[in-house]
């Protein structure tokens, strides 16, 4: 097995300070492995982060990184990548930090379509303070602070990002691994933004309180729940509910934001980079 | 090669300033009575290579700011008071992690959208706590154009040198008055660049201070070194840290170093008679109008005017120096915040006197000379 990935991994910071069952140990993996494959360095890296369990994500990588405040982790990300395009921009959020909270960010770095890969840990839940929900909890379920189910929708964090204008938005699950280090490696070649969602667990907080207390009751929930878009699209409307489809589930060559600001400077008779 | 001169707004001359510091990346949001910053940015940067991004809101942008400083390209913002309220939580992440980079406030009145977009001076205090939690602060006020342009390249040094935010704080109408103002001759501006660390990267430590007693320097994403910017308490490489010790270390050495280079960061104008019967002491707008008291006198004594460039590190031994034992007047366009610092500075008996004026409008000269005049002379 290649080991290349091991690079870009702080083992020496282990063991990972999330609760067993916990999703995000096998996204930091998959994402380790999509960065050895397009062969990039660490040192080349900026990983952003903002606050919550997959804020603390940045722990963990031997990558240059910004540790920033709850929601913002794809602004500092953009001021970033604005002043550099020749990084590796990443922002790890979970639905808190992209969702919710940082949810104007998401919409602008989308519509900007700035070459950042936001790769985010939904788990439904804010995990770190203790399991409340968030912008992407599902109507109906129970958290801590929806104890007679959520009186709100969750969004579906794809179709914003689609509308806001991403060039390239996938969507997999921790159970999914194949399609996710594919769909990784799909969004680190974009040069524009790119949104991978990846459904996660969190037995302890939101599978506990909705029938799902293990981790593998979780992994058996998202091996049920995820699909391939062709798949996904023939099944009747009633089996529709409570599943969705993974892979990458929208594309465009919409020009970047550093390729269209490189025209400007030209045109400004400024030096192009 | 000749001095280059312009007929200019104070704003205007801010981004020249940054201009000629070497900035090369801009990010804000349009707010009167700031935005001729960010319309002169977006017209300038790319023309020298640069990069200015109008963010989705002020949070957005100090923090790409931060993210921009790190990677390697001197960064600033433009904002007025509303919009500063939004930058505190980002700007302590530059504090924490200990990134260079220059917030302008050109201050209107509050509190909230307040008499938009009145002149005022009330963000003080403020420019000094606004981040949570122990915290110092580097604050420069202009007074005049060329204050703006001068300032506003002395505040990229400083924060290149400390490896900290600084703030310039204009107002209304300093920031859309036009003056005379000399750039200087070119090449011969010579400002602060990030040097080399001097160390491997295996050896370098983000968050020490090198030989000369200033932070070690700050290399850019993206080169041999790795850089952890952390917003969480940290030991010093930037991995975070939960250990008391460790947390209160670094919190009191990113205090100590903006406390102990008051002198540095010091910075003021002595204007008028050298034995005052009273000492003005203003900062910004309201400096001009007490300028104008210092030149013509007033009856009954001699005048002196300590004009404050620098507000934060509070320079306590400067006041204590020049005031001598006359009555010091602080003229401000709020209800009384850098008076506090003056009274604390002289003590209780000190007679120290608090002129103020919050209803959007300049404090006039003939106002305050009465009332030096009829209560405190």
């Amino acid at each position: 097995m290649n080991r290349g990935y091991r690079k870009y991994i702080l083992e020496e910071k282990f063991p990972l300070f999330w609760c067993p069952g916990c999703g995000n140990g096998i996204i930091i993996a998959a994402l380790a492995r999509a960065l050895d494959k397009r062969g990039v360095s660490p040192n080349e890296i900026v990983t952003t982060t903002g606050i919550g369990c997959f804020g603390k994500a940045d722990d963990y990588l031997a990558t240059n990184s910004i540790h920033g405040t709850h929601g913002r982790a794809l602004a500092f990300a953009s001021g970033v990548k604005g002043a550099n395009p020749d990084l590796t921009v990443l922002a790890l959020m979970g639905d808190g930090d992209c969702a919710t909270i940082g949810g104007n960010h998401f919409l602008h770095a989308a519509r900007r379509n700035i070459g950042v890969t936001a790769i985010v840990s939904n788990n439904l839940n804010y995990g770190m303070t203790g399991g409340q929900y968030s912008a992407t909890t599902p109507a109906g379920v129970v958290t801590s602070t929806s104890v007679y189910g959520n009186p709100e929708e969750g969004f579906d964090l794809c179709d914003v990002a689609i509308a806001a204008g991403a060039s390239l938005v996938a969507r997999s699950t921790v159970y999914h691994v194949g399609v996710l280090d594919r769909v990784l490696d799909e969004a680190l070649k974009n040069p524009g933004f790119s949104l991978v969602e990846v459904m996660s667990s969190c037995p302890v907080h939101y599978g506990r309180r909705n029938r799902m207390p293990s981790a593998v009751d979780m992994m058996n929930h998202w091996k049920r729940s995820g699909m391939p878009e062709s798949r996904f699209r023939d099944l009747p409307a009633d089996e529709k509910e409570g599943r969705f489809p993974i892979g990458v589930l929208h594309r465009t060559d919409r020009e970047d934001f550093s390729s269209r600001y490189a025209s400007i400077q030209e045109e400004a008779g400024g030096v192009r980079r | 090669m000749s001095e280059r001169r312009s007929f200019i707004q104070g704003n205007e001359a801010i981004l020249e300033g940054a201009l000629a510091a070497g900035a090369r990346y801009f990010a804000g949001y349009p707010i009167t009575p700031s935005s001729e910053i960010a319309e002169r940015a977006a017209r300038r940067l790319p023309a020298v290579g640069g990069v200015y991004m109008q963010m989705e809101d002020e949070l957005a942008s100090m923090a790409a700011i931060v993210g921009a400083s790190l990677a390697g390209v001197k960064s600033f913002t433009a904002t007025s008071g509303p919009g500063l309220s939004l930058m505190m939580e980002n700007l302590g992440v530059a504090i924490m992690a200990e990134v260079p980079c220059v917030i302008v406030d050109v201050q209107r009145s509050g509190p909230s959208t307040g008499l938009a977009t009145k002149p005022a001076q009330a963000d003080v205090m403020m420019a000094r706590w606004g981040p949570h939690g122990d915290h110092s602060a580097i604050v420069l006020a202009p007074s005049s154009v060329q204050e703006c342009f001068d300032l506003t390249i002395r505040a990229f040094d400083i924060a290149e040198e400390l490896r900290h935010p600084v703030l310039v704080l204009s107002d209304a109408i300093v920031g859309h008055m036009r003056e005379d103002v000399l750039f200087g001759v070119p090449g011969e501006v010579t400002p602060v660049t990030r040097r080399d660390p001097g160390v491997t990267p295996s050896e370098y430590v983000m968050h020490s201070d090198g030989p000369d007693g200033l932070p070690v320097p700050l290399p850019p994403f993206g080169s041999d070194y790795i850089v952890r910017a952390n917003s969480s308490a940290h030991d010093e490489t930037g991995y975070p840290s939960a250990d008391p010790a460790t947390a209160a270390a670094n919190i009191r050495r990113l205090h100590d170093k903006v406390e102990g280079s008051v002198d540095r960061i010091t910075d003021y104008e002595y204007i008028g008679s050298d034995a005052p019967d009273l000492v003005l002491l203003a900062y910004g707008a309201t400096a001009r109008t007490a300028e104008q008291i210092a030149i013509d006198g007033v009856r009954g004594g001699e005048v002196a005017l300590v004009k404050l460039r620098s507000l934060w590190p509070f320079p306590e031994e400067l006041i204590r120096r020049v005031v001598g034992s006359a009555p010091v007047v602080v003229p401000e366009m709020n209800l009384g915040q850098l008076v506090r610092e003056v009274e604390r500075t002289l003590g209780p008996d000190y007679p120290c006197y608090a002129f103020n004026r919050s209803d959007g409008q300049p404090i006039e000269p003939d106002e305050l000379r009465s009332f030096i005049e009829e209560v405190v002379l």
